[in-house]
């Protein structure tokens, strides 16, 4: 899958569970700051990608994870 | 008690006859029927597969879509039923507002005898199927009771005591009645109160089924809930909300809120006897109205009007029926009781709260709604139930009655104000 197969779907796994438009989810944006999202919309999208994507997401490298930018390079970095 | 007296400024009704109050009192008026065929799921074997669903709701216009996610359906009428009811009441809270209350003295008292089944069904499905590690992080905020208030709490600001009751389909009478007592007392100056309910799912609806407890008329919903009625043959699952504002009255006054009545009397206790079945000749439900009228310093021929429990059961409605004339005597002959549950069906932890607010909604509009389905009189079921047809009456005091499985009882008493 190319990266920016992976970006349309990170962002419309984000779109579907934080309630935001497709247009206001920016590579750069962070989940907490820019999106609205709290801890417990991390760990649901969190969720939602490992099974989209079929990756292991580890609580210690989630927790890296603080942009869409992160979300899309670990994806592209972690798919089999 | 204290001299602080308590006074009903809004209401918020969700059930299977709509959204609203105005919506819900006219087709009570109407004495239309809510009950039809279950759709929310495959009912497969089930003996009952008719229920009150509610139709209309769309939450979406009363709750950020976001948010409709992380909640629950009985959440979800909780909230927008505490919308409708601070909407109406213009309950003003905080320093900004004209009148504000303290936030530190707004409670918030909302329960469910269920809570959120339907995320606890769901979930634990996908537990089976993909592991209890998958599970949503907001299993546990959409199925546990106390989400309700709280979330009413964080939309309109109320810092002042917050929990939730649960009490069976005492739940709710159980909630306002304790949002009296704290504004009496003096913890709180107003509060919201009352409850949600959303069971109607393969658990709810199949755990009270093979207990015998509901009505197995699928070839006629529309006729399955006949509290009163010889031929009754267990209740009807409904759902939805009844939630009050309630506001001490000089502080009510002062602000010129509008005031649709005065909650008088409160009474609580237990039949200490079983699970599911009244005590006999209903003397715990007895000992309750009698709490309720003292606690309000009123006779027992001031009340005009009692909104039942009248599930439909064919327990509760002798019992309940014993226990109003244990009560009131030869005046039990001149009052007006009605089942609003034979239109709504039984909303459970919700039923209340909807009844406080038909309660109000009798003394500030002068009209009784019926009993519907009352066809073949039964001899252990004599009173007057306003069969049918609506009456027009003004009344002074109404009692409104919520007995729950544990034998738990709660009665309401208002006032005309």
């Amino acid at each position: 899958m190319s990266t920016s197969a992976i970006e349309t779907k990170v962002k419309g796994i984000i779109a579907d569970q934080l309630g935001v438009g497709e247009d206001e989810i920016k590579v750069e944006s962070s989940f907490i700051e820019d999106l609205g999202a709290d801890s417990l919309d991390i760990v649901e999208l969190v969720m939602a990608m490992e099974e989209e994507f079929e990756v292991e997401i580890p609580d210690e490298e989630a927790e890296n994870i603080k942009t869409v930018g992160d979300a899309i390079n670990y994806i592209t970095n972690h798919k089999k | 008690m204290s001299h602080r007296r308590v006074v009903i400024t809004g209401t918020g009704v969700i059930s299977a006859l709509g959204t609203g109050t105005e919506k819900n009192w006219q087709t009570l008026l109407a004495g239309k029927s809510g009950i039809s065929p279950i759709t929310r799921f495959d009912t497969g074997k089930l003996d009952t597969r008719i229920a009150g669903e509610v139709k209309d709701f769309e939450a979406e216009k009363f709750i950020d879509r976001r948010e409709v996610r992380r909640m629950d359906l009985y959440a979800q009428y909780a909230l927008a039923a505490a919308e409708m009811a601070v909407k109406e009441s213009g309950l003003p809270i905080g320093p900004d507002v004209p009148h504000g209350y303290t936030p530190e003295k707004v409670g918030v008292i909302v329960g469910s005898g269920i809570g959120g089944i339907a995320s606890l069904e769901e979930q634990h499905r996908k537990g089976l199927e993909k592991g209890f590690d998958r599970l949503s992080p907001f299993f546990i905020i959409q199925m546990i009771i106390n989400m309700a208030p709280g979330l009413i709490s964080m939309k309109y600001n109320c810092k002042g005591p917050n929990w939730a009751p649960v009490s069976a389909c005492a739940t709710s009478a159980h909630a306002i009645g304790e949002a009296w007592k704290s504004i009496k007392l003096g913890e709180t100056d107003a509060a919201i109160a009352g409850g949600a309910e959303a069971a109607i799912t393969p658990l709810g609806v199949g755990g009270f089924s093979v207990m015998k407890a509901l009505s197995t008329r699928n070839d006629d919903p529309t006729a399955a809930s006949r509290p009163f009625d010889k031929d009754r043959d267990g209740f009807v699952m409904g759902e939805g909300a009844g939630i009050l504002v309630l506001e001490e009255m000089e502080a009510a006054k002062k602000r010129g809120a509008r005031i649709l009545a005065e909650l008088v009397g409160y009474g609580a206790n237990s039949d200490a006897y079983h699970v599911t079945q009244p005590a006999p000749e209903g003397e715990g439900a007895a000992r309750c109205m009698r709490l309720a009228l003292e606690s309000a310093g009123m006779r027992p021929d001031e009340v005009g009007y009692i909104n039942a429990h009248g599930t439909s059961t064919p327990f509760n409605d002798a019992n309940e029926t014993k226990a109003i004339k244990a009560v009131f005597g030869d005046h039990a002959r001149k009052l007006a009781v009605s089942s609003t549950k034979s239109m709504t069906g039984h909303m459970l932890g919700a039923a209340g709260g909807y009844e406080g607010v038909v309660s109000a909604l009798v003394l500030s509009r002068n009209a009784l709604p019926p009993t519907i389905n009352q066809t073949s009189a039964d001899p252990d079921c004599d009173l007057d139930y306003v069969p049918n047809q609506a009456r027009e009456a003004r009344v002074d005091a109404v009692m409104s009655n919520s007995f729950g499985f544990g034998g738990t009882n709660a009665v309401l008493l208002f006032k005309r104000f």
